[in-house]
């Protein structure tokens, strides 16, 4: 049985599922509409990309906050039970967004202990709800960044008289490199989420449509030019951050190589 | 029954039991700065310190020599405080300053200045005026004019003198250095060695003491003025560095000194 529906493209209606041509054709046509929309710097598409980069920034810089401190504590300490603790932080790294989102969202509505804020539906409930889900990652990896510098050259920080909190601290600033790079993987994590900021923030038009939710939903109405426009700005996004990533390691292989030390020199001839 | 394991500042009482090492010319005018009474280190079932009877007076100089993992490096290790012992005890002069420079030592992604000013800063100095301290003891190792490069990009040679400047400024009475020379080329090695000379010397009428690991026995003849012989743990050899070389030993010891051992 052969069926045909309609749905709109932009504000031209297309036929959608019908033949493998008109498929190609709808494709073709949502590409060149979603390149007009970037160029011409459509106001709902930089609105919509403009909030989804402050969350997910607000969301970081909020988890960096806690997860860099918290992460080189557990590089450096040891406790009886520290294994558990570092058993649940590494099963939290694969939380599912829309269990954050549930949990925020219980926290938060109106009958939660923390609804007397009235920040569901909100910028600050996605920001939390982004924050709770990238808070491990910072977590995890920062641990384990200063608990292999720690096994490393801890014990050289130790003769020098460093305790137990300073070393991690001291190590985190050695391997401020490698911890931006974990930054940069986090704020990847957090922009390209979906799950959990479409349910705390309820995808609103103008006021908490982030890029994300912006496709889900723009694909189910058939809009797809849009969708498109934001999945390309979404792509550059997180390609722009594995290029960082890539510039950053880099410079700080050749910096730890001495190049940029050398360029400092000063000129024998001159 | 085990034994309790403890870290104890030295009294003046239990320094006047300790036996004399030979080598000490007058002990009176030395006092301890350590004693390690049948200290015993295990790592998990490995044993890697046992029973080890050890006092180390004020001016010596003291070469640990042995196998790989004979226990130097874990001695040199209890001797600064950085492993507590399993067993047994370790005395230690009061308000007595130590700096233990490490094999390869590591350097922090900053200016060597920077490497150096740390260790005074943990110690509670200001950080503007442990720089200052910092570009004395650099100029004091050779290193000045390198102050504000970036410390990792420095060559092996230079990291050890900027570890030693370190341990310089800390102004330390004990030097603490485990293989000191083992990675460097044979020019570095000779730098190396001449300000560990320059290290032993009295400081402001300060007597300074030298304890160092080395598998170079030449380095040993040259710098030492007494050679204990590990292995697996335990002293087998304790003595003057004349002795050592020319005087009897045990077995293993002897295999040791002829290159028959490594």
């Amino acid at each position: 049985m052969h069926t045909t529906s309609y749905r709109l493209v932009g504000r031209t209606p297309l036929r959608w599922g019908g033949t493998s041509e008109d498929g190609m054709n709808t494709l073709a046509e949502s590409a060149v509409t979603a390149l007009r929309l970037i160029t011409s710097l459509d106001p709902v598409l930089l609105d919509i990309v403009r909030l989804s980069l402050a969350v997910s920034a607000c969301a970081c810089l909020l988890a960096c906050g806690g997860g860099l401190v918290l992460g080189a504590w557990l590089g450096v300490a040891r406790f009886p039970g520290r294994g558990v603790v570092l058993t649940l932080l590494n099963t939290m790294l694969a939380l599912p967004s829309v269990v954050v989102g549930l949990l925020v969202y219980l926290l938060l509505s109106r009958s939660g202990p923390l609804g007397f804020l009235g920040w569901l539906f909100s910028f600050q409930a996605m920001v939390v709800a982004q924050a709770i889900l990238v808070l491990p990652v910072v977590t995890a990896l920062t641990r384990q960044v200063v608990e292999d510098a720690d096994r490393s050259h801890g014990e050289q920080l130790r003769s020098l008289g460093a305790g137990t909190f300073m070393r991690g601290l001291l190590l985190i600033w050695d391997e401020r490199f490698a911890l931006l790079t974990i930054l940069i993987a986090a704020f990847g994590r957090a922009v390209s989420e979906v799950g959990a900021v479409m349910v705390v923030g309820g995808n609103i038009e103008g006021y908490t449509r982030v890029m994300t939710t912006a496709i889900a939903l723009e694909t189910s109405k058939g809009d797809l030019p849009l969708a498109v426009a934001l999945g390309i700005v979404l792509l550059a996004v997180v390609l722009l951050l594995n290029t960082l990533i890539a510039l950053v390691r880099r410079w700080r292989e050749r910096r730890d190589a001495g190049l940029s030390a050398w360029l400092r020199m000063p000129d024998p001839a001159a | 029954m085990k034994r309790a394991a403890s870290i104890l500042p030295l009294d003046a009482d239990m320094a006047a039991l300790i036996p004399v090492p030979p080598g000490v010319p007058d002990p009176a005018a030395h006092p301890v700065l350590f004693a390690l009474r049948d200290v015993d280190l295990c790592y998990g079932p490995v044993r890697a310190l046992h029973g080890v009877d050890l006092s180390v007076h004020a001016g010596e100089r003291v070469a640990l020599v042995g196998t790989n993992g004979s226990g130097k490096s874990t001695l040199l290790r209890v001797l600064h405080g950085l492993l507590a012992p399993t067993a047994g005890t370790v005395s230690c002069l009061p308000r007595n300053r130590q700096a233990l420079v490490f094999q390869r030592p590591h350097m922090l992604r900053t200016s060597a200045q920077n490497n150096v000013a740390l260790g005074l800063w943990l110690r509670g100095l200001g950080w503007r005026q442990a720089r200052q301290s910092a570009v004395e003891a650099l100029a004091r190792v050779g290193m000045a004019e390198l102050g504000g490069r970036n410390a990792k990009a420095l060559s092996g040679g230079q990291q050890q003198r900027v570890a030693l400047a370190q341990a310089w400024a800390l102004d330390a009475d004990a030097l603490l250095l485990d293989e000191p020379t083992a990675n460097l080329d044979p020019h570095a090695k000779r730098e190396v060695e001449a300000l560990m000379q320059a290290f032993a010397q009295p400081r402001s009428g300060r007597t300074m003491t030298m304890v160092f690991s080395s598998h170079n026995l030449g380095q040993v003849k040259r710098l030492a003025s007494r050679v204990i012989y590990l292995e697996r743990g335990r002293i087998l050899a304790d003595l003057p560095v004349h002795a050592f070389f020319n005087g009897p030993l045990p077995e293993e010891a002897g295999l040791f000194v002829k290159g028959e051992k490594i």
